[in-house]
């Protein structure tokens, strides 16, 4: 691989290292009594209210209709998250130093690989957390289930629920653009070698 | 002088007084702005905020009222000097100590002078003070939270009236006693007595509160004046920085029937204080130490609860020892309200019984100093002649000219008590340039910022004393009246017209963008350091100590913890430490037990609060939450079972299942 495109590479790899420090995905919730807004910013490693005490207010919001309570300590994805990225980070470096344009290759579908996972994941775990619901819950609607949007908004009761990708995913989504740039210029670049 | 002048008027006094009597029940109605001009400039669509907060003293409520300008809307009230059992203030364990004094617990106080802290002259909106009259108090609220932080008691003062005046960097408070009182040489105590004395025995203070920057209030100093009644305070600004002026009235020293005996004297005084030099002499340790026992009750943050210190002594500088302290400044007939205009040029007096304002010159007043202009001495004081610091007389203001405040145009805007109108006049040429009537009888009003060196000049707002026929009658007791009237034009002109609590007796303004950003929201339980707060239900439990009980309880939308609780005793005193877990704003919880000789607690996001219950009957009692919170609000209720003095029931306590 060209030197410019083993340092691209090496790019793609550590803008990942943002994904330590900003939120992947968003959830916010209007609702008239919350003309300010209450929500929450999904991290790899956390689960954080956009004001500090937005998660607590969620909850407690949260137990009127039987939903379980949001504890980050006791999701296990906020666990494995960071040494996926830790190894896609480690593996990506790797690649941009030893590697060829097949093994960016390799590395891009497993990193799409592990997203999809990842999404799949949190739908499922947004599924468990609207329709496993404390049948003592003080209010009860009939056929309602509370699992917000994977991505756009969604009404629920009173709250208008919007979900949508927050800075950190656009790290990645970068990182992926810029490893299939890689594979791209090496592909056309090589061609071009071999016809001239 | 003109008295003899001044007296052919004073005999058309009372044809005028029955007059404007006999004109209270056909109030003429064609300066009032009904129309639809009048109605936009006041009008503050739904979800909009007005351009001013004005705090308007509750006089003898004892506490501060929260008005929106223009719109008149009442948007709050703070608890200062009387107890409030819709929060608790004065009835909690935490607050209760705001309001001790030497005498004791004093419930209930008149609050009216407030006055907001300022920066290089102008209203910075971190703090108002507010004085208190009957038992001498000063207090300091703070408006991120607009609760009391700090109260300060004023020793060897009976009555505290001329305060509370800020000088323009917050330096200083200043108080001054209304009544003289007998003291004595050694330690200024209160003597016994014959009245008929007065005038050999009787002595005013004049106090002066040093404030830090944190807002901490101690009385640097006090300053022996003749025992004469202190009224009213400005401090002066700009050129005058560094001096405060006090009006007088009784220099006659009339001990009795005070209304014909110290209406005698052509002229009583203004007392003005060089409190810069005072502040020099107590820095240097000048005049003495003295017995002077007085709390001081402050809010320790950490813990959200009010704390008493009681401090013993108190500074005071006597002017007969110590020179350049004070001038008396002659002024026309018991002068009422004393103002210093944006400039710090001109001393505006109210003279309530005077025919004219006499408006003194700063710069007259140095100068006579330096030429010693004086036309005599009293107690140690050199008083200045009058023509010769006298910057004019404005002719013709109206009847019984009492407060006077300035936009920020050269314009000065005066009460006339009893003809009922506000004087529009000229601070250079003292000429009257318009007047307008309002409804009835004002005493002070309030140009936001309009006693300080930025008046926001818009709007005025006239505080009167008398109501009857300008709303739905409420029987024979009436919220007084406040005026809202444009100044903004040449011509003053009425826009609004609302009732106010208690005696709106003074008012400040500043532009809410000044308050409301650093409005608290909600208090942080990580935060919250009191000694009883419980940070989650994992920590609420109940204690027996001896026939004490304590309730470390919690409160969340939409239950207590615990909601039942068992081995409660007659004779028990129970201590309910109630914490509000909720962390988010506007969601306050109440708490009140059936039969509680005390009153409700109101406990804000993240705060502590404690009251206490003394059980006089077997039984199972209710407890619930007071402040509608949530939808599940009235199921927020629980149970104490209270059983007979002596039993054996032991302490349970839960919540769930
Ligand atoms: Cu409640």
């Amino acid at each position: 691989m060209k030197t410019k495109h083993r340092i691209t590479m090496a790019i793609a790899a550590l803008l990942l290292i943002a994904l330590y420090f900003l939120p992947i995905w968003s959830i916010s919730l209007e609702a008239p009594q919350y003309p300010e807004g209450i929500g929450l910013n999904i991290h790899i490693h956390t689960i954080e209210g956009k004001q500090p005490q937005d998660l607590q207010n969620i909850n407690g919001l949260n137990h009127y209709i039987g939903m379980k309570k949001i504890e980050p300590d006791s999701i296990a994805e906020l666990k494995y998250m960071p040494p996926i990225i830790a190894f896609l980070i480690v593996t990506g470096l790797v690649v941009a130093i030893w590697g060829n344009k097949k093994w960016v290759m390799t590395w891009l579908i497993l990193f799409m690989l592990l997203a999809v996972a990842g999404l799949v994941d949190f739908y499922l775990w947004e599924y468990d957390y609207g329709h496993n619901l404390n049948p003592n819950a003080a209010i009860k609607v009939p056929g309602m289930t509370y699992q917000p949007p994977l991505i756009g908004s969604k009404a629920l009761l009173n709250f208008n629920a919007v979900s949508l990708p927050h800075t950190g995913f656009f790290f990645a989504l970068a990182s992926m653009v810029l490893a299939g740039l890689v594979w791209w210029r090496e592909r056309v670049e090589g061609k071009d070698e071999k016809n001239s | 002088m003109k008295l003899a002048n001044f007296k052919s008027l004073l005999w058309g006094l009372p044809v005028i007084v029955i007059l404007s009597m006999l004109m209270y029940g056909c109030p003429s109605q064609q300066q009032l702005g009904a129309n639809a001009d009048a109605a936009q400039k006041v009008y503050v669509a739904p979800g909009e905020y007005d351009e001013f907060y004005g705090f308007m003293s509750g006089g003898y409520s004892g506490q501060l009222s929260v008005y929106g300008i223009p719109s008149g809307r009442h948007l709050y009230t703070i608890p200062v000097f009387s107890q409030e059992a819709t929060n608790a203030y004065g009835y909690s364990e935490e607050s209760k100590p705001m309001l001790n004094t030497t005498h004791g617990f004093v419930p209930w106080g008149d609050s009216h002078h407030p006055e907001l802290s300022q920066t290089d002259g102008v209203p910075d909106g971190r703090w108002i003070f507010i004085n208190e009259n009957n038992t001498p108090r000063v207090a300091r609220i703070n408006l991120s939270t607009f609760t009391t932080d700090e109260i300060i008691e004023i020793p060897n003062s009976a009555g505290n009236h001329a305060s509370s005046f800020v000088t323009p960097n917050t330096e200083y408070v200043s108080a001054a006693t209304r009544f003289s009182i007998p003291m004595d040489d050694e330690n200024l105590n209160n003597e016994d007595v014959p009245i008929s004395e007065y005038s050999e025995h009787f002595k005013g203070t004049l106090s002066f509160i040093k404030v830090g920057d944190d807002g901490k209030m101690g009385i640097d100093f006090q300053i022996l004046v003749p025992g004469f009644d202190y009224d009213l305070s400005h401090a002066g600004k700009g050129p005058s920085d560094g001096w405060s002026f006090f009006t007088s009235y009784n220099s006659e020293q009339a001990h009795t029937l005070l209304e014909v005996n110290a209406s005698k004297n052509d002229k009583d005084f203004i007392a003005a204080v060089n409190w810069r030099k005072a502040a020099e002499y107590a820095a240097a340790g000048e005049g003495r130490m003295v017995e002077g026992e007085h709390y001081r009750n402050y809010v320790d943050h950490d813990t959200h609860t009010a704390k008493s210190e009681l401090i013993e002594e108190v500074r005071v500088l006597d002017p007969r020892e110590l020179e350049g302290l004070i001038y008396f400044l002659p002024t026309p007939k018991s002068p009422h309200g004393v103002d210093v205009d944006p400039s710090g040029q001109y001393i505006v007096a109210g003279g309530k019984l005077s025919t004219v304002i006499p408006v003194h010159s700063f710069e007259k007043m140095i100068q006579a100093i330096e030429n010693e202009e004086f036309e005599g001495e009293i107690d140690g004081i050199p008083v200045l002649n009058y023509d010769a610091i006298l910057h004019g007389e404005v002719e013709n203001p109206g009847l019984g000219p009492l407060h006077t405040e300035f936009d920020d145009r050269g314009n000065a805007y005066t009460t006339a008590f009893i003809s009922s109108e506000i004087v529009k006049w000229d601070l250079e040429t003292t000429q009257v340039l318009d007047r307008i009537q309002t409804y009835y009888s004002p005493g002070h009003l309030m140009i936001p910022g309009g006693d300080s060196q930025k008046p926001w000049g818009k709007y005025l707002v006239a505080l009167n004393k008398i109501t009857k026929d300008r709303y739905l009658p409420t029987g024979p007791e009436l919220f007084h009246s406040a005026q809202l009237i444009d100044i903004s034009g040449e011509k003053m002109k009425l826009l609004l017209d609302f009732p106010t609590e208690g005696e709106p007796h003074y008012a400040q303004a500043i532009p809410a963008d000044l308050v409301r950003p650093n409005q608290t929201q909600f208090y942080k339980l990580e935060e919250n350091n009191h000694p009883d707060a419980v940070k989650g239900e994992d920590e609420t439990r109940v204690e027996r100590d001896g026939n004490e009980v304590h309730i470390y309880m919690s409160t969340i939308r939409t239950h207590f913890a615990p909601d039942n609780i068992e081995g409660v005793k007659v004779g028990d005193k129970v201590y309910f430490h109630i914490t509000n877990l909720e962390q988010d704003w506007d969601i306050p919880h109440g708490f009140a037990v059936k039969g509680m000789n005390n009153s409700e607690l109101l406990i804000m996001p993240g705060e502590t609060r404690t009251i206490v219950w003394e059980p006089k009957k077997v039984g199972v009692i209710p407890f619930y939450c007071t402040d509608f919170c949530s939808a599940l609000h009235q199921e927020m209720q629980g149970y104490i079972r209270v059983s007979p003095e002596g039993s054996d029931v032991e302490i349970a306590y839960g919540t769930g299942q």
